[in-house]
């Protein structure tokens, strides 16, 4: 088990045949993804070798789905077309979809979100994220493979390469999944809905939560695991050291007068006993430890 | 990005909103024929990326083209907060007789949008909303339906507007959304949106930030960019495309990922306050890759800056693996010593992450002048901390 992607899915990929959409394509089909089919408008009828292994290139997310039974899309659009690419990926009726595009503007995603949501199937994550891995089952987005295999933390966060440092820091224990929900101010899936999910996972066990400056989804994670969560939460926040006023590189990470410090996110965190690591590190050992003890 | 008012009210009236956009000048004599044009009381106003200007003297009336110039002597190089006003915009004194707040802006939170509306004009909202809270009406947008003449009657209502003039606010809201979705701005505030004697509504100031994601639509953004204000190697990062953020402190930080560098600054402070408070100097993410022209250019800027006493190299090799980070770092110090530069302060590096061992030998193997390797992020938070201190 595992939360939104199993190795049932059955994986498209909008954008397959761009340089991104090749590469990455090749990197999920290499760690076990059934991926069944890329979107490109204009190139439908045409496949795509990848070691071997063809793919085929449908015109439509429509067509896609139609002739594979596609229930993830994966989406390496450029940021002009996200929104378009996106909405078509909703209107076929794709439960989720998973936008790994940096630099969608905001006005766009609130667009395709409220489609999302009007159309009450579709789960968005991201944009602007590294995507969901089950390690061991399935890949869909950027998630390097090979850093840790699968074991029973559950790991939601807002920056990419904190999701990666931290599989690899607890790579000897593993994750059930582990989902990177980008750090733009609005995304599909937020650390409250990945915490509702891990929870209600039979094979999660505990849950490490990376939460960044920027907002107040922290604070109302905060909220929600006290009222909901029984797991184990370990969270780190980044940006203490971030000056107000100022974007430092995800578009939603910045501190707005007093408002979106770190230091509001960790107390509020820490005020419903959720342990705060100081480093990385620190909060992987923090983990670690609540592993081990489970074990016991 | 954040417009500035003049620009703002250029925006606005772009969108047929009334406003009055009045003369920007930058100096006091320009500031007396300003006033000679538009004759009658005007009102010179500093133009500056923050609030506060009235309290700071940022904002006076001139009953004369040379009681202008003399308010325009006073203000011009005021420090406003930090910002030191270079720019000035002239308008004509308007008969007020009420005044409101509005605004629109992105609701993280719900994910949609959010209008901010108050029949108490003219001072901070956020006080307006911490003293009199019921004052403030704060109205969700949804998107997919946005604002049209007969929701934004409801929000002139709902925001306690009197009667008599939603006739003639609800266009002029109407108008400003349009101003929201077709800038692609993030907020677009009009503080004091004020009723005039004369029955009309108009943005008397005005507040727009912009959506950079959304530049490739906007090609006209870019004559908003104040190149003036920005600091030197911000402007030199952005010229290269680097993400940076300069910081006060000494030790130069390069990072691969959004959140692994804030997480580096973070380790940084950390360390560092075991030797007498060092600090990170700057936030710069080069992405993803092994480019070694990024890692070269990013460590271009980093020397420039003369505060900087030690470098910390913290990278992940997560989708680009280790061995390419370290090729990429030996030959960014080719390129450098190609361009007369030299990386002349201790540089610690932590690679971590796939193929470890191997960038690792790679590294040691280049033996490049004060480059220290340190494995783990701690660690190598220590060691630049430690540098940077001596």
């Amino acid at each position: 088990m595992s939360i939104f992607l199993t190795k049932d899915s059955k994986v498209i990929v909008q954008g397959m045949t761009g340089s991104e959409g090749t590469k990455h394509t090749t990197r999920m089909l290499a760690s076990g993804t059934n991926i069944v089919g890329g979107v490109t408008p204009g190139k439908g009828g045409q496949s795509v070798d990848f070691n071997g292994q063809a793919v085929p290139v449908f015109g439509s997310v429509d067509e896609a789905v139609k002739e594979t039974g596609a229930d993830v899309s994966v989406v390496f659009v450029p940021p002009k077309f996200t929104k378009g690419a996106v909405i078509e990926a909703i209107d076929a009726g794709i439960p989720l979809v998973v936008v790994i595009t940096e630099g969608v503007p905001v006005h766009d995603t609130a667009a395709f979100f409220a489609h999302a949501q009007a159309s009450g199937t579709t789960r968005i994550i991201g944009p602007n994220c590294p995507g969901i891995i089950t390690p061991g089952e399935a890949n869909a987005g950027i998630i390097p493979a090979n850093i840790a295999g699968a074991g029973r933390i559950g790991l939601v966060s807002k920056s990419g390469t904190l999701t990666y440092q931290m599989m690899y820091e607890l790579s000897d224990i593993g994750f059930s999944s582990a989902i990177g929900i980008g750090g733009d101010p609005i995304i599909g899936t937020t650390h409250i809905d990945a915490l509702q999910a891990f929870q209600d996972d039979p094979d999660t066990d505990a849950i490490v939560m990376i939460g960044e400056i920027g907002g107040d989804a922290e604070e109302r994670a905060a909220a929600f695991i006290k009222d909901n969560v029984t797991k184990p939460v370990v969270g780190y926040v980044a940006g203490f050291t971030a000056p107000e006023g100022k974007t430092m590189g995800h578009a939603g990470a910045i501190v707005s007068g007093s408002s979106g410090t770190a230091a509001a996110k960790q107390e509020a965190l820490e005020a419903v006993g959720v342990k705060v690591g100081k480093t990385p590190t620190e909060t992987a050992n923090l983990m670690r430890e609540i592993m081990l003890s489970l074990t016991k | 990005m954040d417009l500035m008012e003049y620009q703002a009210k250029t925006v606005f009236a772009k969108h047929g909103v009334r406003t009055t956009v009045g003369e920007v000048v930058h100096t006091p004599e320009e500031a007396r024929a300003a006033a000679e044009k538009l004759g009658g009381t005007v009102v010179v106003k500093a133009q500056v990326l923050t609030g506060g200007r009235g309290k700071a003297g940022g904002v006076k009336l001139a009953s004369s083209p040379g009681e202008a110039e003399e308010k325009a002597r006073e203000i011009l190089g005021l420090d406003i907060k930090g910002h030191i006003v270079k720019t000035l915009n002239i308008v004509p004194a308007a008969a007020i007789a009420e005044e409101y707040y509005f605004s629109f802006l992105i609701d993280r939170a719900n994910r949609n949008y959010l209008c901010i509306a108050s029949a108490a004009g003219g001072m901070e909202i956020e006080e307006v909303a911490h003293t009199n809270p019921d004052a403030v009406a704060k109205i969700s947008i949804d998107p997919a339906t946005g604002v049209d003449e007969a929701k934004a009657r409801e929000i002139a209502t709902q925001a306690g507007y009197p009667a008599d003039v939603i006739d003639a606010v609800a266009p002029e809201i109407v108008k400003l959304y349009e101003v929201f979705l077709a800038e692609d701005a993030t907020l677009v505030e009009v503080n004091p949106l004020v009723k005039l004697k004369d029955g009309n509504v108009e943005a008397l100031d005005g507040k727009v930030s912009l959506d950079e994601n959304a530049d490739f639509r906007h090609p006209e953004f870019a004559e908003f960019a104040d190149s003036s204000a920005e600091d030197p190697l911000e402007a030199m990062a952005k010229a290269k495309g680097l993400n940076y953020v300069k910081l006060d402190g000494s030790v130069g930080i390069i990072g691969n990922g959004a959140g692994l560098v804030m997480s580096t600054l973070d380790v940084v402070a950390y360390a560092g306050e075991e030797f007498g408070g060092v600090k990170p100097a700057n936030f710069l993410d080069i992405g993803g890759g092994a480019s070694a022209e990024v890692m070269a250019n990013g460590l271009e800027i980093i020397i420039s800056d003369p505060q900087v006493e030690s470098v910390f190299v913290n990278v992940f090799g997560g989708i680009t693996a280790c061995d390419a980070v370290a090729n990429g770092i030996v030959q960014a110090f080719e390129l450098l010593a190609g361009r007369n530069e030299h990386v002349s302060k201790p540089l610690v590096v932590r690679l971590d992450g796939n193929n470890a061992e191997e960038g690792r030998r790679i590294l040691d193997e280049a033996g490049l002048a004060g480059l220290e390797r340190v494995d783990t992020m701690d660690g190598a938070a220590k060691r630049a901390a430690e540098l940077a201190a001596k």
